[in-house]
């Protein structure tokens, strides 16, 4: 067995680990992965673009940009920020925990393309959650702000992983089916999707507890 | 019929024209960088089925070169200052919220309309797309009421657009390049030698070890190559099916489908998953890019330790 295009998997930690910019440190180690596998350089090249080519589908999410850009020159961020003052009793750790709710609810019926960092983060939950923690606490320093920031884009993610595959028409589920199915286990996408809710459920649990234990933390840290 | 292709070419047209005013900014030292950046990514999404694989494959690697050879900077186009914002904030109160949530209610509205009347039926989009054709649907819909309501200069959005894409810079594309990362990994057989090394090291019939190595195994692949889907079939042809399934009878829904999971509390604690966790630390304009990642840690652990409890305790009844 040929073992050297592994060196590919240890460019990849060491590029990372050197701080190296990622776009050399994952070119390189896609030639130098495929040259150690016996391709020659153009053979390389080629692979390399056609699967770039391939997921050019990653790229699309980004034309909702230019809306964004132009809410926020209207003080859309502003204005998130004021409504959210308006609401009483409202903490950062019970505002992300009603948003992990949607995020979970909405990409389990297959809507995981409607909310997202560029979409929902950063002009409304980030600029919601920073009101919340301001309107309870104060004047927030810039270390506590970065955090509130931290945990608002967190929620995000952990909401999309754990809903997303109860939806049984998404790609994780059928890369599943068909990896099954390439040694005789022939599911349907149903039965996978099934197996997604306990840990969608438990996914709820331990970031919600963690959303409102940080709420308890900020009031110990500023009081 | 709509295709994917449609969207390709809008996406293409926004960040041409981001591209070519990139190159007009004077103001931004790199200006030349950046319009060159943009513009490759822009020719990928307009020509790329008709540039070949190998000129795909130079195009990727100007990508690369632009870069992480220091090319490409942030620029600061022309928008409101914070008072203006205020006022506008001021003006226009919580009906600033309706444009924004077009985007979302279309592409919501639209894929169950599409879905579950007769619509469906027609074959106007291409299967499986549906919610992404609606999502750009609902971006040209807000871009009209926000032209409509009110009268931005033209090129405003474009700008607006600019201003956001220069500031999360080249992390914008690294979610696809892992991709391809991904496919030549599995082109050079890099999955069935993991596979033959993860087999020798399982201590034989344990099954709580051989599950706690899957779900590990999945959770340490996914975290270096950044992507579950990489992961997946190598841990599924090391452990998963020979040893869980085949060996001990698990149930290949359980595994599979929890085994997924597993990494994707992979993905929750490492920068290689930049889409989730570097892009919106950039987009956040956060100083520390690990922040999101350091957030995630402490959700992550305990679900992957679930998780391996559910394939221990469900998959074998």
């Amino acid at each position: 067995m040929n073992y050297w295009p592994l060196l590919g998997i240890a460019l990849v930690v060491l590029g990372f680990a050197l701080k190296l910019n990622p776009m050399l440190v994952v070119t390189v180690a896609a030639i130098a992965t495929g040259l150690l596998a016996g391709m020659d350089v153009f053979e390389v090249i080629s692979t390399f673009g056609k699967a770039f080519n391939d997921n050019r589908i990653i790229a699309i999410v980004w034309i909702v940009l230019p809306v964004i850009g132009l809410l926020e020159r209207f003080g859309l961020q502003q204005q998130a920020a004021s409504l959210i003052q308006r609401l009483r009793n409202a903490t950062v750790g019970r505002l992300l925990v009603l948003y992990l709710l949607y995020r979970q609810l909405t990409a389990a019926i297959g809507l995981h393309s409607t909310a997202g960092h560029p979409q929902t983060v950063r002009p409304l939950v980030a600029p919601m959650a920073l009101a919340a923690a301001e309107k309870e606490h104060g004047e927030l320093d810039a270390k506590l702000t970065e955090k509130v920031k931290a945990y608002s884009a967190a929620t995000d993610n952990v909401g999309l992983f754990f809903g997303e595959d109860i939806f049984f028409a998404i790609g994780s589920i059928v890369l599943i089916q068909q990896t099954l199915v390439t040694y005789g286990y022939n599911l349907t996408p149903l039965d996978l999707a099934v197996w997604a809710i306990p840990t969608a459920a438990c996914a709820f649990f331990v970031h919600g507890a963690r959303l409102l234990l940080f709420d308890r933390w900020l009031r110990r840290t500023k009081h | 019929m709509i295709t994917l292709h449609w969207l390709y070419a809008l996406a293409g047209a926004m960040f041409a024209a981001i591209a070519l005013l990139s190159a007009l900014d004077r103001s931004n030292r790199k200006r030349f960088g950046n319009a060159a950046f943009w513009g490759l990514m822009a020719m990928s999404l307009l020509a790329g089925d008709r540039i070949g694989d190998f000129g795909n494959g130079l195009l990727v690697l100007g990508l690369a070169g632009l870069a992480g050879f220091g090319f490409i900077g942030r620029s600061s186009p022309a928008t409101t200052s914070d008072e203006e914002r205020q006022r506008w904030s001021d003006r226009l109160g919580n009906r600033l919220f309706l444009p924004a949530l077009i985007i979302p209610a279309t592409a919501l509205l639209g894929t169950l309309l599409y879905n579950h009347t007769s619509l469906g039926g027609l074959g106007w989009i291409e299967p499986k797309r549906e919610t992404y054709v609606f999502l750009a649907l609902g971006v040209l819909l807000a871009l009209a009421t926000i032209f409509i309501w009110l009268r931005p200069p033209a090129v405003a959005p474009l700008q607006e657009g600019r201003r956001l894409i220069d500031a999360i810079g080249w992390a914008a594309v690294l979610p696809q390049m892992l991709a391809a990362l991904g496919v030549l990994f599995a082109a050079a057989g890099v999955g069935e030698i993991i596979g033959y090394g993860a087999q020798m090291i399982i201590p034989g019939g344990s099954l709580f070890l051989t599950t706690a190595v899957f779900g590990i195994g999945m959770a340490l692949f996914t975290m270096i190559m950044g992507n579950a889907f990489a992961a997946f079939p190598v841990m599924a042809s090391a452990i998963g099916v020979p040893l869980l399934i085949r060996y001990h009878g698990g149930d290949p829904a359980v595994v599979g489908a929890v085994g997924m999971l597993a990494g994707f509390c992979g993905t929750l604690m490492t920068p290689m998953a930049a889409n989730f966790n570097l892009v919106p630390a950039a987009l956040l304009e956060l100083k520390d890019q690990y922040a999101v990642i350091k957030a995630q840690v402490a959700t992550a652990l305990p679900l992957l330790i679930i998780n391996i409890a559910i394939i221990y305790f469900a998959a074998f009844r």
